[in-house]
């Protein structure tokens, strides 16, 4: 550590008030002015932190994760330097140290809470020695960035066993077996569900991950709670799902609003009352907690946090456009989107939606993926859909294939006419289902600050 | 219909493990197409260790899947299925392999230190070589001589007219055509076989493998239809239209996304 690195510090922060100055939202590029100065700001950065750093990554769910770990360690009086607008590759981590750095090597915030991008996360644990890291999932998610799940599990697996990799706690997803395979060998906590009346009749076509790690045969499952999450064994080598010592059971699932169920950790158990849907964020709430609970939060705490968490940005965040309710809920792959489905389909009568189908390159150019999620799940549960984004019309295709009548399908590629014309053509007084990609989540939120619906999120 | 009462019968090879890329809207394309045309439609599956019937099928389908699943499959197909395939496809049933399980229709496909065998139906060899995957948009043109002589609209019944698959490709594995293959088509834009040939899938009779995912067949309606077509063995003039309106325009969507202009 240097003078010239608090010049280096200076200069970058320069840059992110001028990128600011010009109305971008920018979060992330500070930060990669400042590596490009000094490769290994972010450990340099970190290093201030008092309590060190706690990195979440997953393939869904990790924003979400994070703002309800956020919440408990707000609660606890922890501060923190969190990455909460979701810039979660290096040059973002390092854009968020950078604006709580403070002259005088200081840094304004005791622990760093990061998600991470599931391509980062190796070169991060090396950079930031974390105390603790968070494993929530890994799913089939855009093939033309991300590769194979057996490719990412590999980069994990050898960046936990490095000796940053080594020194970090892990709390990891006993449900998911390609996960808890990382975590045998060392004193991890695991969390999952144990409810057995959640588990879904068979294994949905997205599922993946579903051969043992150790020896490749089949794991045969006895409940299947979200994709290829549940509880399952290998029948050639023995190996069966870790006993999570923080789980959930008693859930109990309230449509697109809430859910709820008993929180057991080696503390307790809590009933907890969650302002989000879904069974997915049972499971993002679980991960939460047992960060927390790695990191010893008392379990009061814990509880109080989860449910006064209320929807991160465009994750089931609602709100009101023409009188109409709106509920943004991003989808961004399979697993992600049939657990949105499987929310909505909680939801009684025929729905007004707009599907908005990008293929930039942070939604994935190949938008196959549409194809491997349930959208069978509303069939017969479509009063009317606008199908909007670049590939519009290959949405409205699968949605035809999945059972909605064509005639209940319009394609309206420009976002602005479309929104118009979900909201129109609905009827008044009920809700409006919004499943946007992520950069047409990041278009549709634009649009509706624009129009002073929503708030932007870089206040 | 010509046909009393058809029905279209698919096998979809490892369905559990070869469906990476969304296979099974190629399976869903066929069945829906079927269905509303008052075609019979009968999907059966077999997987690691189940026994294939090269007798029983009009259609055989494979997926494409991760490198280990691949790995596995090819074992399984080589010691178990091969023979039945040779079957079904002496016989003109259709045989349909897309990226994984394109290459696994070929002699083999070499990666790192290891070699995977194909079932040897399509005359090509596939190497996974240093460089980066192949990764887009693709569009390739196509000229099938029994599809329609002429082209859609016209009477001209003296050359086949080409037509255009749209998709998407990745795929780390170059496919090299040898002396007795004849590609599916040519490359309008994307990589295709090997990212130099120009050349995209490969077939031979009813034996036709593609990289084209993104999945292939409802990007390419009109290619699905000539599929059941050609399974079922009818003139695909004999196939009842449908409203393809919605089909038209995920095509031309495709199309727009390999950088190719509509139609
Ligand atoms: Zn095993």
């Amino acid at each position: 550590m240097s003078a010239s690195t608090e010049a280096k510090l200076a200069v970058a922060r320069v840059a992110g008030a001028i990128s600011r100055l010009r109305g971008g939202g920018g979060t992330s590029l500070p930060g990669k002015l400042l590596l490009r100065m000094e490769p290994h700001a972010v450990s340099v950065l970190a290093g201030r932190l008092q309590r060190g750093s706690a990195l979440i990554s997953a393939t869904n769910g990790k924003t979400t994760t994070a703002a309800l770990a956020a919440s408990a360690f707000g609660r606890a009086g922890v501060s923190l330097v969190h990455n909460q607008a979701g810039a979660n590759m290096a040059g973002g981590i390092a854009s968020t140290l950078l604006s709580a750095s403070r002259p005088g090597m200081r840094i304004d915030g005791e622990l760093g809470l990061f998600e991470v991008d599931e391509l980062w996360l190796d070169r991060l644990i090396g950079e930031l020695s974390p105390r603790a890291v968070v494993l929530g999932n890994l799913f089939r998610d855009q093939l033309d960035r991300y590769g194979e799940l057996d490719t990412i599990a590999d980069r994990w697996s050898a960046a936990l066993d490095s000796p940053s990799g080594l020194r970090a706690r892990l709390v990891c997803n006993a449900d998911d077996p390609l996960l808890a395979d990382l975590g045998r060998e060392r004193e991890t906590v695991f969390f999952g569900i144990e409810d057995d009346s959640l588990s879904l009749p068979g294994m949905s076509h997205a599922a993946d991950a579903k051969h043992c790690r150790r020896c490749g045969a089949p794991y045969l499952f006895e409940a299947i709670y979200l994709g290829h999450l549940g509880r399952y064994h290998c029948p050639s080598c023995g190996q069966r799902r870790p006993s999570p010592i923080v789980y959930a059971d008693q859930v109990e699932l309230e449509g697109v609003r809430r859910a709820r169920f008993r929180l057991t950790t080696p503390a307790g158990s809590a009933d907890v009352d969650l302002a989000l849907p879904g069974l997915y964020n049972v499971y993002n709430a679980l991960a939460a907690a047992a960060l927390a609970t790695a990191l010893e939060l008392p379990l009061a705490t814990i509880v109080e946090g989860l449910q006064s968490t209320g929807a991160a940005f465009g994750r089931a965040e609602n709100v009101t456009v023409a009188g109409r309710t709106t509920y943004i809920l991003l989808v961004k792959n399979p697993a992600g989107a049939n657990e949105v489905l499987r929310t909505l389909a909680l939801e009684d009568g025929e729905h007004d939606l707009l599907g908005v189908l990008n293929d930039r390159t942070a939604d994935g150019h190949d938008v196959s993926w549409i194809w491997d999620a349930d959208f069978e799940l509303l069939a017969g549960r479509v009063r009317r859909v606008v199908c909007s984004g670049t590939r519009a019309a290959e949405l409205a295709l699968r949605l035809k294939y999945a059972g909605v009548e064509p005639w209940r399908i319009e394609v309206v590629e420009d976002l602005a006419e479309a929104l118009d014309s979900a909201v129109a053509g609905g009827e008044l007084g009920t809700p409006l289902y919004t499943l946007p990609t992520y950069t047409a989540m990041l278009a549709l939120r634009d649009l509706l600050v624009r129009r002073g619906e929503a708030k932007s999120s870089w206040q | 219909m010509a046909v009393s009462s058809p029905i279209l019968r698919v096998c979809a090879l490892y369905p559990d493990l070869m469906n990476i890329y969304a296979d099974r809207g190629n399976l869903l394309m066929l069945e829906r197409r079927c269905a509303w045309r008052g075609i019979g439609f009968r999907l059966t599956s077999s997987s690691l260790g189940d026994p294939l019937d090269g007798s029983a099928h009009d259609l055989y389908y494979i997926g494409g899947g991760q490198d280990r699943d691949q790995r596995l499959c090819a074992g399984d197909l080589h010691e178990h299925k091969r023979t039945a395939l040779h079957e079904a496809a002496a016989r003109g049933a259709v045989l349909l392999g897309v990226c994984g399980g394109y290459q696994l229709l070929g002699h083999s496909y070499a990666l790192d230190d290891d070699e995977m065998p194909g079932v040897g139906l399509l005359d090509i060899r596939t190497v996974r070589e240093r460089g980066p995957r192949l990764i887009g948009n693709v569009a390739i043109e196509v000229t099938l001589e029994d599809l329609d002589a002429g082209g859609e609209d016209s009477t001209d019944r003296a050359a086949p007219k080409p037509r255009v698959l749209a998709g998407f490709e990745n795929h780390g594995g170059r496919t090299y055509l040898q002396a007795g293959a004849e590609p599916l088509g040519r490359v309008l834009k994307g990589h295709g076989n090997d990212g130099r040939s120009g050349y995209e899938g490969t077939r031979a009779g009813n034996v036709i493998g593609t990289y084209l995912h993104g999945p292939l067949l409802p990007k390419n309606a009109w290619f699905a239809d000539w599929l059941i077509a050609t399974a079922l063995g009818v003139e695909i003039g004999e196939l009842a239209s449908l409203d393809d309106e919605l089909e038209h325009r995920a095509h031309e969507s495709a199309r727009r996304a390999a950088g190719l202009a509509a139609a």
